[in-house]
């Protein structure tokens, strides 16, 4: 039965060779199908790539609860310090009764405790610690002594599994060292340490600020850390009322004192033997206390929290020769409660702040946003910590509860007003618009503003299209409606092919042969502007008083042609009288005298350059569009109109030009479309540098030359990738809404004509 | 009477003519100026020896080629430092090519016209062209061998060109056995590699396994101290001859023949003797491999990487294009759904490159390429395979680009159609898709090459997209060769268009490299200019077919 069906199937019958030819049919529709709209499916696959990589970048940040136990080891005494190491495994808790205590923090389990060299009859006075990524801390006792410990995690892999071992070591030494010589108890205390030399200054209880200096001696002999020698000196600093906190700057060249009366002092201690007075500034309102302060990563930027409930950003701007601490921003959470605790993230320039009613916010200071906030305890928060990678917080609470919570924050430093306001950058004497992505150091502030770039596009776009819409149109509406058919039939192919170049070759034309020639024949390049137009019309008006017979030798719409040999003699004239005439007016170099008389700088590769080449890449665009429109409009419109006694020219202007400008309107879009969209051109022809400038002799950077020369090096899926994505998709949004438009215009076109 | 002439609106047609000549201007005279500045590059220009004093210096004797001359203005001169005592505005400066770069320190040198004198072009001035440090131009003083003297003064000439030709012969032998020979053997030791660490990771690494693996290794070990033997007496047998030369410092330096690429007295050759070297030269540069950090040599590896992206790109997107624009016409239903499709596939044509380039990067070659690499290389990781940029990923980027331009063609071939023929198939009882195939596609093949021929076009010219997804400035081997799979799609490769941009903007050495740039240039232009009026053509035909039809 099968086998008869079978070989009926494969014999040349009339209705198995149908069914043959019906799936055939139906395979090709279902296999054309799939394939055309899988086809249309990874083409617009582009659109939803790239918003696929934008978007993270908005997600709003979130928080959540690990876990919460009591602190460990209490009886040891009152947490003065809390840190975790990178690995968000152990956690540190430094205590007022000089232990350290190392603890699981997840669990709170403790792993070790540290007694610390405080001498038996001493107590702890003070505390202070160095940079969070050093774990450098430092007590002050009771009898003008200093101890100096280090806590270090050390990560190990015995039998495949990862282990820390954490342990604290002495610098500098494990006997306590001296800072007051008359054995006065230490009040409050500053640290700041490098691998040469260390800065103490301490406060004593009757207000006298001293400042403690080793340094490191090099030894000859060996490189032996024990066995470092230091050499000590002390100074007396002058005198500041009422002190609330100390801190040392980064380098060691300041002191930053915060007082009672809500003022900073700062002290320059560059010369250690010669403390020098700088400023003193009221940096919080009258009756509002400075509870903390601290610097953001980098050193630069102080961040004051207030009893009021507000962190401040303040650090020091340049004004004239000297340097003045400036208020930059403020975050206030909204309770106006008072700020307990801050600490700062160790890689990037955000910060966590808690106050008093049990409130912990995330924040960041260049993007200005105060990302999260949680009420994780309620009591007040009187420590709080955050991981190495930003991804934790620890915080401990009044009733003596750790509180250890995830944090997911990727991308805080991005906000609409990062990437299009004005922002003040820390070392900026004001805000401003600025791309700097990165730079060698992690201490880097990166500038994400697109707007310098974006102002590139435009810049370099307008140049273009000033050079190429008048050349294109006009010579559009000459081959189109003047020129002989015979010509046009060279014509059109010599503009085709110009299309077709590719771009990198137009570039390292400008960058390499035209940028030089303009430099040194400036003043030919803008006489040429006056000459060329100036010279065609006096040879118009020669050629018309010309005997008929010499005219009737070039044929009508030949004009072109003629033009040709006219043109190069003009443009040669231009340049040959271009020294002579620089000579004359300027004094022999123009760029000199601009420079000179209007301060205007001269870049060899700049817009001009730009926009020649990019206009030289934009007019076939343009020309190929606006001649099809113009040949397209129905004859009897220009048969009437010369009938009706118009000459050509007024024919042209009153009648086809209005008639097809909606061609033409979509012709300049599409070419400003492409001049957005070059690379290569301005990646070659522009020096690249991101300066807002409208001067038409200084370079730019554009969005797509950017692309081009940093996603390469950038970090994937990091803040600076997303961002190159996002002017990706600026790009391909603003080309895409160009070209939509332009072909709605000139569907709408051609029904026009088709009804005319 | 002028009055009249501006009202007749006569001198603006004149300046709209104007128009069309700056812009015919433009276009001849880029192409004249790559043209003659490309094709210059390769004529061998006499070398010249002068006679240099600068003022409170002795005379010292340079030799070289004139490369250009420019005029500078007296103040600039005299600002940076040179004293002159000449009354003109401009004076000449001249920038020689004095090549000598392991002798002089730098190949270029900025000469002053006025303090030049006793210009002459010396007859037995000899150029070698070398492997290393550029250019020498000299005078052949002695031929050693093995370091005794072998022949001196005249006779040396000749003697140079028999060594020469031996050298270059034992030279191509070297490079056939180090590129070929022991290249596979590397390949094959490098795959037994990844095999072991396949065996490791399937938990298969047992001893039997691993020995026939290490009975493999010591194979090819052999092997290759074979090879290296053989290499070591070519090389011994290379370096036997060497020639001294004198330069225009009056140094003698001595060069070992193996060093040398090509010898030749400028001076002395006839215009058919110049002729030969120039096609010499342009061979060599079609057919070379770079050297000098690409500023000397050939650009073969970048004509073949461009050709083979190409290729690889046009398999692809010929298919898909058709078939798409074949879905949008014949089968797709026309109402605004289809309207819509079809105005986003045309303006996905005039989106920047770089969003392409951006697209490729994120999804093909990180996201695809790094899931491919997970699941079929394990072995190679963490060295990525396919999760790096590649010409696959370049030549799918490039389709991506390039496959507007084919449905646009695709479907303008189809819409040229005229219905009665598709109704006349349908009527004498084919199915839609035996209309399809015997009579509409056939009859829209012009219109699909021409799409291709333009989609090729434009892949060949694109670079933007490429520096993010797998062009490099120097690529050690072809994505093709002997070793199996033989087309190794995971290799990076090297492209004409990027070429230009690299050797021009980032190149050590910007003088050497300029002529280079504008020969490459030449290159991808009449390749880009051919390909286009190919295009032009059939679709010129191909109206004049269809205009036959249509009545």
């Amino acid at each position: 039965m099968f086998i008869e069906s079978l070989s009926r199937f494969f014999t040349n019958t009339g209705t198995s060779r149908f069914q043959w030819r019906g799936i055939k049919d139906r395979v090709t529709s279902v296999g054309m199908g799939v394939g055309g709209i899988s086809v249309i499916i990874a083409i617009v696959l582009i659109f939803f790539y790239l918003l696929y990589v934008v978007f993270p970048m908005f997600i709003p940040a979130g928080m959540d609860k690990l876990a919460n136990y009591a602190r460990p080891a209490s009886q040891l005494g009152q947490t003065l310090h809390l840190a975790m190491e990178e690995q968000n495994e152990v956690a540190v808790r430094l205590t007022d009764q000089g232990h350290a205590v190392f603890f699981k923090a997840k669990s709170g389990a403790v792993m070790d405790e540290v007694r610390l060299p405080v001498p038996a009859k001493s107590r702890v006075a003070s505390f202070a610690h160095g940079r969070l990524s050093s774990g450098l801390f430092a007590y002050g006792l009771d009898n003008g002594r200093l101890v100096v410990g280090q806590y270090k995690f050390e990560v190990s892999y015995p039998g495949d599994r990862r282990k820390i071992t954490p342990s604290i070591e002495y610098p500098l030494g494990k006997n306590p060292i001296i800072a007051d010589q008359q054995k006065r108890a230490i009040q409050q205390l500053a640290l700041r340490s490098d691998e040469e030399q260390t800065t103490i200054v301490t406060v004593t209880e009757d207000g006298q600020l001293q400042l403690t200096h080793l340094q490191k001696e090099e030894s000859l002999l060996s490189d032996d850390e024990d066995s470092a020698q230091y050499e000590k000196t002390s100074v007396t600093l002058p005198t500041v009322e009422g002190i609330k906190s100390l801190l040392i700057e980064y380098a060691q060249q300041y002191l930053y004192v915060a007082d009672q009366s809500g003022h900073i002092t700062v002290i320059d201690i560059s010369e250690k033997s010669e403390p020098r007075f700088v400023e003193r500034k009221r940096v919080v309102a009258e009756g509002t206390q400075i509870n903390r302060m601290t610097f953001l990563t980098g050193g630069i930027s102080l961040l004051i929290a207030t009893s009021t409930g507000e962190v401040m950003q303040w650090f020091p701007v340049r004004r004239d020769d000297h340097y003045e601490l400036t208020f930059i921003r403020q975050f206030s959470l909204d309770d106006k409660t008072a700020v307990t605790d801050i600490e700062t993230e160790q890689r990037r320039k955000g910060f966590v702040s808690a106050n008093a009613q049990g409130l912990v916010a995330v924040h960041h200071s260049t993007a200005h946003r105060t990302i999260l906030s949680e009420k994780i305890s309620d009591y007040g928060i009187q420590h709080v910590a955050i991981s190495p990678r930003a991804d934790r917080i620890l915080a401990e609470s009044a009733d003596h509860n750790l509180h250890f919570w995830h944090v997911e924050n990727e991308h805080p430093e991005i906000s609409w007003a990062v990437l299009w306001d004005q922002v003040w950058y820390e070392s900026y004497q004001e805000p401003d618009y600025s791309w700097q992505s990165s730079s060698a150091s992690n201490d880097f502030e990166p500038k994400y503003s697109l707007v310098p770039l974006a102002f590139g596009t435009l810049k370099a776009a307008f140049y273009a299209m000033l050079f190429a819409v008048p050349l294109a149109i006009m010579g559009a509406i000459y081959t189109a409606y003047f020129m002989a058919p015979r010509m046009r039939t060279y014509v059109k192919p010599s503009i085709e092919i110009m299309e077709a170049l590719p771009t990198v070759i137009l570039g390292f034309l400008a960058g390499l042969w035209l940028a030089p020639v303009i430099e040194t024949n400036l003043v030919g390049v803008f006489a040429m502007l006056l000459i060329l137009p100036l010279g065609v019309l006096v040879f118009a008006l020669a050629w018309q008083q010309l005997p008929a017979t010499v005219r009737g030798a070039v044929p009508e719409g030949w004009q072109a042609a003629l033009l040709i040999p006219v043109l190069l003699v003009l443009g040669w004239f231009a340049l040959s009288i271009s020294t002579p005439l620089e000579a004359i007016l300027f004094s022999g170099d123009m760029k000199v005298w601009l420079d000179h008389h209007f301060g205007i700088g001269y870049d060899q590769r700049n817009s001009m350059v730009v926009g020649i080449a990019m206009g030289v890449a934009v007019i076939p665009t343009i020309f190929s569009i606006t001649e099809d429109a113009i040949f397209s409009v129905p004859k009897h419109l220009t048969f009437g109109s010369l009938a009706l006694g118009a000459t050509p020219w007024q024919t042209m202007i009153r009648v086809v030009l209005l008639t097809a400008s909606p061609g033409i309107f979509s012709a300049v879009m599409i070419g400003l479309g492409r001049a957005v969209g070059e690379t290569m051109i301005v990646l070659m022809a522009t020096g690249n540098t991101p300066v807002m400038d409208f001067s038409i002799f200084q370079g730019m950077r554009t969005l797509s030359a950017n692309i081009a020369v940093e996603m390469p090096e950038s970090e994937v899926d990091s803040t600076h990738y997303r961002v190159l994505f996002l002017a990706a998709l600026v790009l391909f949004v603003f080309t895409f809404m160009f070209n939509t438009v332009a072909e709605i215009v000139r569907h709408r076109l051609r029904k026009k004509y088709s009804s005319l | 009477m002028i009055r009249d002439w501006f009202k007749s609106g006569s001198p603006w047609i004149w300046l709209n003519a104007a128009a069309v000549s700056a812009s015919l201007i433009i276009v001849l005279g880029l192409l004249l100026l790559i043209a003659v500045r490309g094709l210059g590059h390769f004529w061998p220009s006499d070398v010249m020896q002068v006679q240099y004093t600068q003022p409170g210096n002795t005379a010292v004797r340079v030799i070289g080629e004139r490369v250009e001359t420019e005029l500078v203005s007296l103040e600039n001169l005299r600002s940076a430092g040179f004293t002159l005592e000449t009354d003109q505005e401009h004076v000449e400066r001249h920038l020689l090519k004095t090549g000598n770069r392991d002798v002089l320190g730098s190949d270029f040198r900025w000469l002053v016209g006025p303090y030049l004198s006793a210009k002459s072009f010396p007859q037995n001035m000899m150029v070698l062209e070398r492997r290393e440090w550029g250019n020498l131009y000299g005078y052949l003083k002695a031929i050693k061998e093995n370091g005794k003297l072998v022949a001196e003064g005249e006779q040396s000439w000749v003697e140079l060109q028999q060594r020469l030709d031996r050298a270059l012969e034992i030279f191509e032998q070297i490079r056939d056995i180090e590129k070929g020979a022991i290249g596979d053997v590397n390949y094959a030791i490098e795959d037994l590699r990844l095999e072991k660490r396949r065996l490791e990771l399937d938990g298969e690494d047992s001893p039997e396994n691993l020995k026939v693996i290490v009975a493999e290794r010591q194979q090819l070990q052999t092997e290759y101290q074979v090879l290296q033997k053989q290499l070591n007496e070519l090389y011994q047998s290379i370096n036997r001859d060497s020639l001294t030369a004198e330069v225009m410092d009056g140094r003698t330096v001595d060069i070992p023949l193996a060093k040398i690429v090509r010898a030749y007295m400028p001076n002395d050759l006839s215009v058919f003797g110049k002729i030969g070297l120039y096609f010499a030269r342009l061979w060599e540069f079609v057919s070379d491999e770079p050297r000098e950090a690409n500023t000397e040599g050939g650009i073969f590896p970048a004509i073949f990487g461009t050709v083979m992206m190409v290729m690889i790109m046009s398999l692809m997107v010929t298919p898909f294009g058709v078939i798409a624009a074949v879905y949008l016409r014949e089968y797709a239903k026309q109402g605004p759904l289809t309207r819509t499709i079809r105005i986003a596939v045309n303006n996905l044509a005039g989106v920047p490159s770089i969003v392409y380039g951006v697209f490729g990067l994120g999804f093909f070659v990180y996201f695809l390429g790094g899931n491919l690499d997970q699941l079929f290389y394990p072995e190679a990781l963490p060295a990525p395979t396919f999760g790096t940029p590649g010409i696959l990923w370049s030549s799918l980027t490039l389709a991506i680009l390039t496959v507007p331009v084919v449905i646009v063609a695709t479907e303008e071939g189809l819409s040229r159609i005229p219905r009665a023929i598709r109704e006349g198939s349908l009527a004498l009882g084919a199915t839609k898709a035996e209309t399809l195939w015997r009579t509409v596609i056939p009859m829209a093949t012009p219109a699909m090459m021409t799409g291709m021929i333009l989609a090729i076009a434009r892949a060949a010219g694109e670079v933007a997209p490429l520096m993010l997804v797998g062009v490099v400035k120097l690529a050690p081997s072809l994505p093709l060769d002997g070793n199996a799979p033989f087309l190794h799609l995971d290799r990076k490769f090297m492209h004409l268009g990027f070429h230009i941009y690299d050797v021009g903007f980032q190149s050590p050495n910007v003088e050497a490299s300029r002529p280079l740039v504008y020969a490459t240039a030449l290159l991808l232009v009449v390749v880009i200019v051919i390909l286009n009026l190919a295009a032009i053509y059939i679709r010129n035909r191909l109206r004049e077919q269809y205009k036959g039809m249509e009545s």
